[in-house]
């Protein structure tokens, strides 16, 4: 009891110093609804004041709200494919599916698969991106960067740097290796470890969205595998040269989305949220974030995009791309455990 | 008098250490966290190759950087103390604690950049000649202990600085009526009298560095898991409060070792 409640605390203080102030919506997110450029119309419009708290990973992020008291969040920002792991513990509650725009999103980014457990929808999703290759086409040659052999192949060795997340990486290892995401369980990883070793030798560095940033855009290192549009877009304007590709193996298809957490005090707040963040809107100023770019899930955010925008996604490439990508994988806790274990060892090593 | 501090010490320190170790006694099923009272976090701790490494990668950091801090910050210390003209160490203490000024991070991710294979150093080597062609150093364990060193020098200014100036200038004229020369007047004079000055330095500069996670997790370019790092691995990423636990009580059983080891010489009233 005496943990449970300095969790708690520590959880709450954390992010959450005016929680308790009627006119809050309290959301768990990622880095890009921080942007005031998105949370501020919203708040505008509904008198409100939205507190932020960034999370890295779903396990932290369902261990957050599990040691937080019922109504201490409201929102939160979750991978698509892991709505059915937040449902089985009790943390998310239904959406009204009449209330959502996903009759003008991308087929492919509904994901209802994901987002809707026995019937009942638990989230929207409201932006994806894809974790692949990316590059500065200056320094390589992008001939190369179209098949993810070449990071194996000892040309690039030293000049790649690898994004600090183990589950598209870990993907990506498996198309190289001929594994599909669906089919990476624990006995599968096994294969996956010498490659996954190699691959650290031959790598720089290994590390976050800013880190990756950083490094690509001062020439630190050329290739940064798991990057994508996500992580080049910002940069764009500095350094038209970071480019980004899925290679014939393939890519693997990021997707966030949006839920009401359980035992929020504040439903029509918080469903209003969502809405607002769906909406062509919203979702053009989500897509846009100061943290990173991506593809909104509502296709009539591109009636507010500029063109300019759009070429930076490849909006029009998006069928080909969205026909080539995977889904992330989604281990068990057995699996995610292996999987960790895998990436410490190679972290370590 | 005492109850304030006591009460202090009990909600600040004893309650949240007691609830630390005691979810260090918990362990993981699947996700969840289920309360217990074994050892197998501690266990793991000391079988698994990466945790294990985690804590030797730490101690040879901090050592290291203690060690180059101390051995950079006396002289400095010593200058500005007897060299420096009295109206002017305040501007020279100024100056040498200037970075204190700047974010941690910022400070960081500057030298990720000065460090770089196109940053200022590399560029003015090979400019210069003296390297063919640029070496890496961001992204290791020297990038690490360069960024550490740089902010710990600062500290340990400080301290010694201040014990330096509390010596008698009497000390240094008696050994040098007796006959010592200059180099043995230090040597067997000045520094023993400002071992308090150098002990409390580097233990702050043991404590804060052991337990530091921004300055490795950004030069370090996570080629090797120091000790806050794995914390933060196992917090963030595998939601693994237990195990983080343990690890935190390790940490913290190596700086009370630490204390113990330098207590004799931590006089803080000689500062």
């Amino acid at each position: 009891m005496l943990i449970k409640l300095t969790c708690s605390a520590l959880a709450v203080t954390a992010g959450l110093a005016s929680a308790a102030q009627a006119e809050d919506l309290n959301a768990l997110i990622w880095c890009d609804h921080a942007d005031p450029e998105l949370l501020q119309p919203f708040e505008e419009a509904h008198d409100v004041r939205v507190n932020v708290k960034e999370y890295e990973g779903t396990a932290a992020g369902l261990t957050l709200l599990e040691q937080s008291r019922p109504g201490d969040w409201d929102v939160m920002v979750i991978d698509a494919v892991d709505v059915g792991r937040a449902v089985e513990r009790g943390l998310l509650a239904p959406l009204p599916t009449e209330d959502l725009a996903t009759g003008s999103y991308f087929p492919e980014a509904v994901l209802a698969d994901h987002t809707t457990v026995d019937g009942t929808t638990y989230a929207v999703t409201e932006k994806f991106g894809y974790n692949t290759i990316a590059y500065n086409k200056a320094a390589v040659d992008p001939a190369d960067m179209e098949s993810l052999d070449a990071l194996w192949s000892g040309k690039y060795d030293g000049r790649i740097a690898i994004y600090d997340y183990y589950l598209p990486v870990l993907g990506l290892v498996g198309l190289e290796a001929g594994v599909a995401t669906a089919d990476l369980d624990a006995a599968a990883l096994e294969t996956l470890r010498e490659p996954l070793m190699k691959l650290g030798a031959a790598s720089k560095q290994v590390s976050d969205v800013v880190g990756s940033q950083t490094a690509l855009a001062t020439g630190e290192v050329d290739v940064l595998i798991g990057g994508g549009e996500w992580l080049t877009a910002v940069l764009n304007a500095e350094n038209p040269d970071l480019d980004w590709t899925i290679p014939e193996e393939g890519g693997l298809l990021w997707a966030q989305s949006l839920a009401i957490v359980e035992g929020t005090e504040k439903p029509e707040l918080a469903l209003e949220f969502i809405k607002y963040v769906t909406s062509p809107e919203g979702q053009a100023r989500l897509a846009t974030s100061s943290c990173y770019w991506g593809m909104p899930a509502n296709k009539a955010a591109g009636d507010v995009l500029s063109d300019e925008q759009k070429a930076i996604l490849r909006w029009d490439d998006q069928a080909d791309y969205l026909a080539r990508a995977q889904l992330y994988p989604v281990p068990d806790a057995e699996t995610d455990t292996a999987m960790q274990d895998l990436w410490t060892d190679m972290l370590q090593n | 008098m005492v109850a304030p501090a006591l009460l202090w010490t009990l909600a600040f320190f004893v309650v949240p250490f007691a609830a630390m170790v005691m979810m260090s006694l918990a362990h993981m099923e699947g996700r969840d966290i289920v309360q217990g009272h074994d050892l197998g976090n501690y266990l793991k701790i000391f079988t698994d190759p990466s945790l294990r490494r985690g804590i030797f990668v730490s101690l040879e950091i901090t050592v290291v950087v203690t060690l180059i801090s101390v051995l950079l910050a006396w002289p400095l210390a010593w200058i500005i103390a007897t060299r420096v003209p009295p109206r002017w160490r305040r501007m020279a203490l100024l100056l040498a604690v200037l970075p204190f000024w700047t974010s941690y991070v910022v400070r960081s991710y500057s030298w990720a950049l000065v460090l770089g294979e196109r940053g200022v150093v590399m560029n003015a080597l090979v400019g210069l000649g003296l390297l063919a062609e640029p070496v890496q150093i961001m992204a290791t364990r020297a990038a690490t202990v360069i960024g550490f060193v740089h902010f710990f020098v600062m500290l340990l200014t400080l301290t010694i600085y201040s014990n330096l100036i509390q010596l008698s200038p009497n000390y240094a004229r008696a050994a040098e009526d007796l006959g010592a020369s200059r180099w043995q007047v230090i040597r067997l004079v000045i520094l023993p009298l400002t071992l308090p000055g150098v002990m409390t330095g580097a233990f702050l500069t043991f404590v804060l560095c052991i337990g530091d996670y921004i300055t490795p997790q950004i030069l370090g370019g996570n080629n090797e898991l120091s000790l806050p790092q794995l914390i933060m691995l196992q917090l963030g990423r595998r939601g693994d409060f237990p195990m983080a636990s343990a690890l935190s009580v390790v940490l913290m059983v190596i700086v009370t070792l630490a204390y113990a080891g330098c207590a004799r010489w931590l006089k803080m009233e000689r500062l």
